[in-house]
């Protein structure tokens, strides 16, 4: 057991024990802050496998932006504070599947690996990233920003009910604005 | 460094989303659920680029990057599909998404409300199955 070894179990065991929590807690904003903490493990995990510029980006835009936004989701539906019972659906199905998918793939990966062991590669650069993604996979990034734009446009498309409306729809619009 | 321990890591994380996806009512719940899974491939990828020496270096870390990109992006527009189903229904549940809701829509009468749509989908789906039969 080397130092990597044991800062990847402790930090593998909270983001495991933080993940069941998401999963299993009654309380809507709670579940968020695990989230935090998982992503902020799996952040370090990172670190420590080297790879220095994904952990940054990982706490950019996962625990910056991706956990902000489903907070604010949670508030904009107007989440209980406190416990709720309905958040869960009766679910032994739910947990078959799920330890069936967890468990399988861990023996299938313990069976992969056992205990064969590593050197850590030197501590990767932003430098080395980049070089990488705008020589080998410049064709994907591009293809990216496109995709991006598409989210960015369809996400403004959704939330605006007005745009995109058939005149005919115009007795259905006014109905959603009775129910609203 | 021994490179079972990620791996398992990851491996529970996406046993956990696949678990959190089908037992959450909640449409908020099931995307955390789903970032999980997503960060649990994540996993997959930077530690496979440690362990593995590849012909392109550090693809893993570039895959990774990406998929980040793709989650920023599909949670955006899954939160832009939930804002939406709540101020149609007031309610993020989704075992109460009724399927058959455009076909209603154009039959329905002005000012259902919104459970009674619900029930006219539910009677109209059986209708149909009766006419089917």
């Amino acid at each position: 057991m080397t130092g990597a070894d044991v800062l990847l179990l402790a930090l593998g065991a909270v983001a495991v024990g933080s993940g069941v929590l998401v999963v299993a807690t009654k309380h809507l904003v709670r579940a968020g802050l695990y989230l935090v903490l998982c992503l902020g493990a799996l952040a370090g995990d990172y670190l420590v496998l080297t790879a220095e510029l994904v952990a940054w980006v990982q706490v950019l835009i996962y625990v910056g932006a991706v956990v902000v936004l489903l907070l604010f989701a949670v508030m904009l539906t107007r989440a209980p504070i406190g416990a709720s019972d309905d958040l869960d659906r009766p679910g032994w199905p739910a947990a078959l599947i799920g330890a069936g998918t967890g468990l399988g793939l861990t023996a299938l990966l313990v069976d992969a690996f056992r205990w064969s062991t590593v050197e850590l590669p030197a501590a990767g650069t932003a430098e080395g990233i980049g070089e990488q993604v705008f020589r080998s996979w410049v064709l994907p990034f591009e293809v990216l920003s496109v995709l991006l734009l598409a989210a960015l446009v369809g996400a403004i498309i959704l939330s605006r009910p007005d745009i995109g409306r058939r005149p005919d729809d115009a007795a259905s619009s006014s109905r959603t604005e009775v129910i609203r | 460094m021994r490179p079972v321990i990620p791996y398992v890591t990851a491996a529970l994380l996406f046993g956990l989303g696949v678990y959190g996806v089908l037992r959450r009512r909640n449409a908020v719940l099931v995307l955390m659920a789903v970032e999980l899974m997503l960060n649990a491939v994540n996993l997959i990828l930077v530690t496979a680029d440690t362990t593995v020496r590849a012909v392109l270096p550090h693809s893993g870390q570039v895959f990774a990057l990406f998929v980040i990109v793709l989650a920023a992006a599909e949670i955006g527009v899954g939160l832009a599909i939930v804002l939406q189903l709540y101020r149609l229904r007031a309610s993020v549940t989704v075992d109460d998404v009724p399927l058959t809701e455009p076909a209603v829509d154009r039959a329905g009468s002005t000012g259902a409300r919104a459970g009674s749509a619900r029930d006219a989908a539910a009677g109209s789906a059986g209708a149909r199955a009766e006419a089917g039969r």
